[in-house]
């Protein structure tokens, strides 16, 4: 069941187009990244999904119904990028505040503060909580009243590694039982592939979109080899592999991924002349910024 | 759609209290009633008027002074500042109106206006009944005047400072233009009346755009039906003189009006405001 429907979706500050026609449909159950520098038009987005702006062009839906609406936003969670809130309540009240708005019982948010670990800060003001706590109040109040759709801008930003995991098994729980995530982050190494799908904006335009193996293959980044020869056989190694750059203590070279299985044979075959050996895949991030730049 | 209204007053109370501006509020209050009480009692003992009147007669040059400056003290910050922190948008991507945040704001901040006019009126009270004993509760009549149109002059410049709010969107923008209100509409507004009737020198001005002016003032207005209706002649206000000349029903409706028309105006400011 489809949670979240954009279709051609434009946006437009003065003379400057922020989206252009980006569409885009999420499930029940699914998560989707979206990717993109800053300015690349994620927050104009996601705030149009939320009913805070207004497209200029093209039409979203939430479940059926227009973005802002009383229905809508009873079905959508959110948490802002940088949650701050009021320095002078205690977590617990903020909590209980936005349950009151949702029409639900107070006394779930002692529950939520300890499914983020903030248990033991319940009483204490938020004015005295570290940036990584304040971010944990704003996940547990987008956990309230199992949202349909969860709408999170760069969530994990303000997050630990360890906090992050976490964060992403929450994710994973939630998604289990059927809500539709959106979420945004500006480099595709925080997002750990524990989505299921990405999309990738570039200055307002959609580039790329499908998961993290359809993007790699669709890249086809080539691999680098690194081969550090035993001592003396340098020479031996650098006339096998001529296509390679040689430094004093290794040699090095890169290979399409199809490749990958050639070189392999041709390292074995040179066996008795090297010490060892390392295969590097590009990494997320190095795959992020092919993409991006292929576009600009 | 009241529950919601209540949850974000519970809270804004909660933030004034540990913000100290309830403290602050109250301790202004009844300090300068302390000082008005006692000061301004003793020239007046030899009058006939009791000296609880005597006392609310004074207490009404306090509230057009302090009432609307600790009314935009504690709403300048409403808007600006829940935008700055982000936490407006959350706010609006709940299942909650503008118009029930803004009257949350307005009925938790109203209630702490409330608290510091009833503290520092009481103070002044108690000490009226023990300077003058029993003939003191003649005055309980402009007393309870003076209270509910304190708390409907607190609530037009809360709903003035939500604008300013709104219109500014930087918590020191906010706080400028809510001071320079306050100087305008307190201050300034009335010395230029002053001037304009001085210069004017008995012309058509004076005769009939000033009785206009005073009363759509909400503070000129709520000073002239105070005066007006408790009969206390005060001698420290100048405008005592105009007052008498004005109908009461006048400088009422204006007092009952403002509020309404502030919060409407804070109201359309705040549809402006993007998140």
């Amino acid at each position: 069941m489809t949670i979240l429907t954009l279709s051609k979706l434009t946006k437009r500050y003065g003379g400057t187009t922020v989206l252009d026609e980006v569409s885009l449909d999420i499930a029940a159950g699914e998560r989707v990244a979206l990717l993109g520098h800053n300015g690349a038009g994620k927050s104009t987005l996601m705030k149009l999904v939320l009913g805070l702006i207004h497209a200029d062009g093209g039409r979203i839906e939430v479940a059926g119904h227009a973005p802002g609406s009383a229905v809508a936003r009873s079905l959508t969670a959110y948490l802002a990028e940088n949650a701050a809130f009021h320095p002078a309540i205690t977590g617990r009240e903020q909590l209980c505040y936005y349950l009151r708005l949702r029409g639900q019982p107070v006394k779930q948010a002692d529950e939520l503060l300890e499914k983020v670990g903030l248990a033991d800060a319940a009483t204490r003001r938020i004015g005295t909580y570290s940036k990584g706590m304040r971010q944990r109040v704003g996940l547990a109040q987008a956990l309230i009243g199992n949202p349909r759709l969860m709408v999170l801008d760069e969530p994990t930003s303000g997050l630990d590694p360890v906090s992050r995991r976490e964060f992403y098994a929450l994710l994973d729980e939630l998604a289990a039982k059927g809500t539709a995530v959106l979420l945004s982050s500006h480099a595709l190494s925080e997002l750990e592939a524990r989505t299921d799908r990405m999309v990738i904006l570039a200055k307002g335009k959609q580039v790329a979109q499908g998961t993290l193996a359809d993007l790699r293959s669709d890249a086809a980044l080539p691999l680098t080899v690194t081969i550090f020869p035993k001592a003396e056989q340098a020479p031996q190694v650098a006339e096998a592999f001529p296509e390679a750059q040689i430094f004093e203590d290794r040699v090095t070279f890169t290979c399409a991924p199809d490749e990958k299985l050639a070189v392999l044979e041709r390292i074995v075959a040179l066996r008795g002349h090297i010490a060892d050996y390392d295969l590097h895949a590009a990494t997320l991030d190095d795959l992020y910024s092919h993409i991006s730049r292929r576009v600009a | 759609m009241f529950s919601r209204i209540l949850a974000t007053a519970a809270l804004e109370f909660a933030i004034a209290r540990r913000n100290r501006w309830v403290v602050v509020s109250v301790a202004m209050m009844i300090l300068f009633s302390l000082v008005l009480a006692f000061a301004g009692a003793a020239p007046a003992g030899q009058l006939a008027v009791d000296p609880l009147s005597v006392t609310v007669a004074s207490l009404i040059s306090l509230a057009v002074y302090l009432v609307p400056l600790i009314a935009l003290l504690i709403s300048f910050d409403a808007i600006a500042g829940e935008s700055e922190r982000g936490t407006l948008a959350l706010s609006l991507t709940y299942p909650l109106a503008r118009t029930e945040l803004l009257l949350g704001k307005l009925v938790a901040q109203l209630a702490v206006v409330t608290i510091a006019v009833v503290a520092g009126y009481a103070v002044a009270a108690v000490a009226a009944f023990a300077t003058g004993g029993v003939e003191a509760a003649d005055g309980l009549p402009a007393l309870w005047r003076l209270v509910w149109t304190s708390v409907l002059l607190g609530a037009a410049f809360l709903s003035l400072g939500h604008a300013m709010s709104c219109l500014s969107r930087r918590p020191s923008g906010a706080a400028a233009m809510a001071i320079g209100l306050w100087l305008v509409m307190i201050v300034l507004y009335d010395l230029a009346l002053l001037a304009a009737v001085v210069a004017d020198d008995g012309g058509a001005f004076t005769t009939d755009v000033f009785p206009w002016a005073l009363v759509v003032n909400p503070a000129d207005a709520f000073r002239i039906f105070n005066l007006a209706a408790s009969g206390a002649v005060d001698a420290a206000s100048g405008l005592s003189g105009a007052a008498s000349s004005i109908a009461a029903w006048k400088p009422l409706a204006a007092i009952v009006i403002w509020p309404v028309l502030a919060a409407t105006l804070a109201r359309l400011s705040f549809q402006r405001v993007t998140p």
